[in-house]
């Protein structure tokens, strides 16, 4: 009786099949998954990824709640096409600080990974109000209640808190000036030089054009920082990746 | 595959037994078998040839050498190698002397096509029939000039664009804020209305008589005394049939009492030297061009 006969044992004993199922998995997560934390290269360090800004990240929470992922991705996959549309390929690290990721699996809508910059606050509203107003062909629904929902910062500091304990490094200071933080991007008659400080490259407008902060400013703003942080002009992808 | 025995035999049983009933020890067949071998076998050598194992320091890879970015860098190489030519022509192109009709004109529209149907139709729609706030790039109505330079240079800088400091800039007061009456405001959309040939007819002759001060006032330094607008501040005329905002008493009105400041992005950075030539040159040849 060869080795290869010996499989009888193992499936004629339900709790002997049950270890040996388990140890091969086991190893199977053990090589696939553990290097993933442990390995340089997996984890490649680009200059300009920060923490999203109190204020883009409670647009990201409404993009979450809204449940954009389902019809947008927020991958920007390696291939000629998809560079010539969108921009350069994504890279893992700017999507570090999400949690839970936004790549996404489906594209109903266009990949948002480099949305920022690319449309007017403006167009922004409209399109968000009423997508057909501006993209006839679309099959988007209509936001407009966004820009009606006023917002307060009185959760941020736990929304960041959350964020946190799962890893964004948020510093004490940035906890401590998150409310005036998320208040100071809105409006662009504030004083946001410690936001810019902070936060680099944030943008500071009154994103919706109207008064009051809503979520319709939280969500543009998110949208307009989109892949910009990222300065591709500087930055060249190691081939070995 | 093999060979069907000619004659049916009983199969071995496993030795198995239950209440009188046996179990056959049935093989799979050879070919199965042997497939699975094979897969066993292609899986080793894919780990090989391919980035697998998992080091120390980095993961094997591989003795083909295969990289996902050196592929899609490879790949559009290999594209951009197809055009370098005229891209180069087109970059460095003189657009005032562009033959219509040569190669690079050609060229030029029809990437310029592409490119306007991926970053410019979703405000300008796809046609560049332009929409309530976007213009229309068809006519020959513009607001910050018409020729093919100007129009290259609206696409680099952009207008009221945050990021590029060259943009093209101007900002009409909301004139709601402090500036003016809410008559006033009446009596000089009334005037406004009154210029133009579409809205003529809806003119209430009376507020627009007083509106003729109203305007002479505060709105002649953009709009020039006779209305038709000043390009050099992206000031509309007011004169003609075109309404960016809506020809509405409503819409002039909303526009006077909270000043438009329609931003479009600044483009080099984003779009290539080449890419935004093209466009350009797409963008005049449309209809308006000057």
């Amino acid at each position: 009786m060869g080795i290869l006969d010996k499989h009888v044992v193992l499936e004629k004993n339900a709790t002997l099949l049950l270890v040996g199922s388990l140890l091969v998995v086991t190893v199977g997560g053990i090589v696939e998954i553990a290097p993933l934390f442990y390995l340089e290269n997996t984890i490649e360090d680009v200059d300009g990824m920060r923490p999203y800004s109190p204020l883009e990240l409670e647009g990201r929470n409404i993009y979450v709640r809204e449940g954009c992922y389902v019809c947008h991705s927020q991958m920007i996959r390696p291939m000629r096409d998809e560079v010539e549309r969108y921009g350069h390929y994504s890279l893992a690290a700017e999507s570090q600080y999400d949690h839970p990721f936004q790549w996404g699996s489906k594209r109903t809508g266009p990949d948002l990974a480099r949305v920022g910059g690319r449309y007017s606050d403006e167009w922004h509203v409209d399109h968000l109000k009423d997508p057909q107003s501006v993209v006839p062909e679309s099959v988007m629904p209509k936001y407009a209640f966004l820009a009606d929902r006023l917002i307060e910062p009185t959760y941020i500091q736990d929304l960041m808190k959350a964020n946190q304990i799962v890893g964004v490094p948020y510093t004490d200071e940035q906890m401590e000036n998150a409310e005036a933080d998320w208040l100071a991007q809105a409006d662009p008659d504030s004083d946001y030089d410690g936001l810019l400080a902070r936060y680099p490259k944030a943008q500071v407008r009154n994103f919706d054009g109207a008064p009051g902060v809503s979520e319709m400013d939280a969500l543009i703003a998110y949208m307009q920082m989109l892949g910009t942080l990222v300065d591709f002009s500087t930055f060249t992808p190691d081939a070995s990746r | 595959m093999s060979k069907k025995p000619v004659e049916k035999k009983e199969p071995e049983t496993t030795g198995h037994e239950w209440d009188g009933i046996k179990e056959f020890n049935n093989p799979l067949p050879r070919w199965w078998v042997w497939v699975f071998y094979l897969t066993i076998i292609w899986g080793v050598w894919y780990t090989i040839a391919y980035p697998a194992w998992p080091m120390i320091k980095g993961a094997t890879a591989g003795y083909l050498g295969y990289s996902t970015r050196a592929e899609v860098a490879a790949e559009i190489d290999r594209f951009s190698a197809m055009n370098s030519e005229l891209e180069a022509q087109l970059a460095s192109a003189d657009l005032t002397a562009l033959e219509p009709g040569s190669d690079l004109h050609n060229y030029a529209i029809q990437s310029g096509r592409a490119t306007f149907a991926t970053f410019c139709s979703q405000c300008h729609g796809s046609g560049a029939a332009g929409n309530v706030g976007y213009p229309n790039l068809l006519d020959n109505d513009w607001l910050w000039g018409g020729t093919i330079e100007d129009i290259q240079y609206t696409l680099r800088h952009g207008i009221r664009s945050e990021d590029d400091d060259d943009t093209r800039y101007s900002e009409m007061p909301a004139f709601g804020d402090d500036y003016l009456s809410d008559e006033e405001i009446a009596q000089v959309v009334h005037y406004v209305m009154s210029l133009s040939p579409v809205t003529q007819a809806d003119a209430d002759m009376a507020l627009a008589a007083d509106g003729e001060t109203v305007f002479a006032d505060n709105c002649t330094s953009c709009h020039m005394e006779d209305g038709t607008g000043d390009r050099s501040q992206g000031a509309p005329n007011l004169t003609d049939a075109i309404w960016l905002y809506g020809d509405s008493e409503e819409a002039i009105t909303q526009i006077v009492a909270t000043g438009p400041f329609g931003v479009m992005p600044a483009w080099s950075g984003k779009l290539t030297d080449s890419q935004i030539n093209a466009v350009s040159a797409y963008v005049h040849q449309l209809g308006g061009g000057e």
